[in-house]
């Protein structure tokens, strides 16, 4: 944790000076990380991280310069069904007890224009270290009804279990998991 | 045939109960190891986790039964010297309360998000809140340790009933084992 906090710190430190920074709401919970995995391929699984936390960095002037670093904590996983986190949970697939952090570290932002964007970054899930993209949207921003100021996304990715080393297998329909982001960003 | 208990023999109701729930936790606990190890696709995936639950739910009604039947029935005498006999009970007395411990943290896990257990349509039982976060995880823990945690006692247990049988040449083994219709 000590060491997150100061990448954190250094990565909050390096984006230039004009750029916002932003902590990502969890306290308010406007900000959810989801997931949805194919069930057989006869329907989806829908489940999400209740405990996470990120510090951004966005200006819409200078969108290029914009960072995320998120992390999640993987023991609060939560698909409505206790037996089934539990299995989630183990060694089969997040191995929460010897992985009991997930991350997201971005390394570039590409703003497509139309409120679009293209977010890499590096995801460390289950001690596997992987560069991936996430899809984003910006929603809206500006100030909010008690004198705060306000920006939030969504963003969507797909990921392939086996990439982490998850091999369990599910059947061929359910060997991606997609994930829904949503985050909305207090200005400090 | 004696039901009841005497000072030198146990009755048909504890020899009864003694061999059906040894054979219950035994089997209780190879379909436990093997449930965790099932494919997603296996045909057992579903049937066998319902089976254990079934089995462990029946079980925790033998043991209510069992320690009912312990409190109102006599037991007989110790046919060790006193030590022997004390580390027998300390045995025995581990020994049930890992019996009770086992399928409370089975339901436990099970009744974790609120969702009964269901015995097959025709049973269901509620679950219980109790207020712990994540109790399907510190509920799964003591169920997995206190069953591996048993396993050894039951094979200390079993060393112990052999050890009176063929190196002691006492009734010990035998009186849980044999029925007898007459009382000397």
């Amino acid at each position: 944790m000590k060491f997150k906090s100061l990448a954190l710190a250094a990565a909050l430190a390096s984006s230039p000076l004009y750029a916002a920074n932003y902590v990502i709401d969890t306290a308010g919970a406007h900000a959810s990380v989801n997931f949805k995995i194919s069930h057989l391929g006869y329907s989806y699984v829908l489940g999400r991280f209740n405990t996470f936390a990120g510090e951004f960095s966005y200006d819409a002037e200078a969108p290029q310069d914009s960072s995320i670093s998120l992390t999640i904590d993987t023991t609060s996983l939560d698909s409505n069904h206790a037996e089934r986190d539990k299995h989630l949970r183990s060694d089969d697939f997040l191995s929460v007890e010897n992985y009991p952090e997930a991350s997201f570290v971005s390394t570039s932002f590409e703003d497509l224009g139309d409120n679009k964007a293209k977010l890499v970054g590096d995801l460390t899930l289950r001690g596997v270290t992987k560069s991936i993209e996430i899809d984003v949207t910006k929603v809206g921003e500006g100030t909010d009804p008690w004198g705060g100021y306000r920006v939030g996304f969504e963003g969507t990715t797909a990921l392939a279990l086996k990439d982490y080393g998850i091999d369990y297998n599910l059947g061929p329909a359910a060997e991606m998991v997609y994930m829904d982001l949503h985050i909305e960003g207090v200005r400090q | 045939m004696a039901l009841s208990n005497t000072s030198s023999r146990y009755g048909i109701v504890s020899i009864a109960l003694h061999w059906v729930m040894a054979a219950m936790i035994i089997g209780l606990y190879f379909l436990g190891r093997h449930i965790v190890e099932l494919s997603y696709y296996d045909p057992a995936y579903k049937v066998l986790p319902n089976l254990h639950k079934t089995i462990g739910v029946l079980m925790f009604v033998l043991l209510l039964t069992r320690i009912i039947w312990m409190v109102i029935n006599s037991k007989p005498n110790p046919l060790v010297t006193d030590w022997q006999a004390r580390a027998a009970q300390l045995v025995h007395h581990l020994l049930y309360v890992l019996m009770l411990i086992i399928p409370i943290t089975g339901y436990m896990i099970s009744t974790a998000d609120g969702r009964p257990i269901d015995i097959y349509g025709l049973v269901s039982i509620p679950a219980i809140d109790f207020g712990i976060d994540k109790q399907e995880e510190v509920g799964g823990n003591i169920h997995l340790w206190s069953a591996n945690l048993l396993a050894a006692v039951v094979v200390l247990h079993l060393l112990a009933a052999l050890k009176h049988h063929f190196i002691n040449k006492d009734q010990t083994l035998v009186r849980m084992l044999k029925v007898r219709s007459e009382e000397r």
